[in-house]
């Protein structure tokens, strides 16, 4: 059917820029690779977990960095953990802006850790837009009776 | 954390024999993806937030006695752990595993998103099988997996192979205690070979 080889082109196309602008890195391919028909939805489990956690750890930045005296051990330990998940689901931009944040926690540099909190949650919110959209895609494939293309 | 019961699985070839892998990691995130990994590689699993739950899963709380009653599809083949986690850290368990008579024989890997060489020699020499990067790749685990195998397949060499990465040997049995415990009683020679380093 025309309509769900168009849908296909879309999604390759989609993904390949995702990779290409560095959305997202290796570790995401690893992920669709560990999804079969036993696991159809292993990928949207995982990154709505990230989801979940990513704006628990925003919010518990704020709160860390408003404190009148900030507990940078706090915080750090809050930028370790979303390096960590965004690290394992292929989020290469935000694990990026955690590395940065980690040296001004290290620096005890409020302003420079307000300002990566900033870039945090506008990497965040770039990846989640740019990853609900491939998910999107996916269900129109599978909804018109295509299949997901595979990338390598 | 799903328990598999699987009925008289002998150690008969270790082909056919499903390993037990004990993960432990405090991310959510992470334990999901370590858990899809390990299953997909033909692993049986368990996953454990802590290291608390991990030492409470292995029984380290029971008497010595107690040893004889666990049943085989409990006993785990595997150990993997991340290295930082909150209230016990991945070091720390595997220093008490290893300074376990009863678990002492279980490989113990690390996990961590940090390559820190001071690290990674600390982790090495106080008996870690290995030490991954994060985040773990599916050839990782194949890799973890045939070297277990191997281990499994040759019994004592097994033992003398991880008696030569520990240092410590301080609560070294005498040889009468149990069967396995004879095997593990050859004393580190003073001419180690050095420990496998960590594959970066």
């Amino acid at each position: 059917m025309a309509a769900v080889s168009q849908l296909q082109r879309q999604f390759i196309d989609y993904t390949t820029s995702l990779y290409n602008e560095g959305y997202l890195d290796d570790q995401f391919t690893q992920l669709q690779q560990l999804q079969d028909e036993s696991n159809p939805d292993f990928v949207v489990e995982v990154v709505s977990l990230f989801f979940e956690d990513s704006e628990k750890l925003l919010n518990n930045l704020a709160t860390a960095l408003q404190q009148k005296s900030v507990d940078y051990n706090q915080v750090d330990s809050h930028v370790h953990q979303f390096k960590g998940s965004s690290s394992s689901i292929g989020a290469k931009q935000v694990t990026n802006v955690c590395i940065h944040f980690r040296n001004f926690c290290e620096a005890k540099n409020l302003d420079g850790c307000l300002r990566c909190l900033q870039q945090l949650r506008h990497e965040y919110i770039l990846v989640r837009t740019k990853l609900e959209a491939l998910f999107r895609l996916e269900q129109q494939i599978l909804q018109a009776g295509g299949s997901v293309p595979v990338m390598e | 954390m799903e328990m598999m019961n699987i009925c008289c699985d002998q150690i008969t070839s270790s082909n056919s024999k499903e390993l037990h892998v004990l993960a432990v990691d405090d991310s959510n995130i992470d334990r999901k993806v370590i858990e899809r990994l390990l299953k997909v590689s033909s692993f049986k699993v368990t996953v454990v937030d802590s290291g608390s739950r991990a030492l409470q899963y292995l029984g380290l709380g029971l008497e010595e006695d107690d040893h004889s009653t666990r049943f085989d599809d409990l006993k785990v083949n595997l150990i993997m752990t991340d290295y930082s986690m909150p209230g016990m850290t991945g070091f720390e368990l595997l220093k008490k595993i290893k300074n376990s008579s009863t678990l002492r024989e279980i490989p113990v890997v690390i996990m961590s998103s940090e390559n820190i060489l001071t690290r990674i020699d600390r982790c090495l020499e106080e008996g870690a099988e290995d030490y991954l990067l994060k985040p773990v790749k599916l050839s990782d685990v194949t890799r973890l997996k045939d070297s277990i195998l191997k281990t499994e397949n040759t019994g004592t060499n097994r033992l003398q192979s991880y008696t030569r990465k520990r240092k410590r040997n301080d609560d070294v049995l005498p040889a009468s205690v149990c069967g396995h415990q004879d095997l593990s009683m050859s004393p580190p020679s003073s001419s180690q070979t050095s420990p496998t380093r960590a594959r970066l």
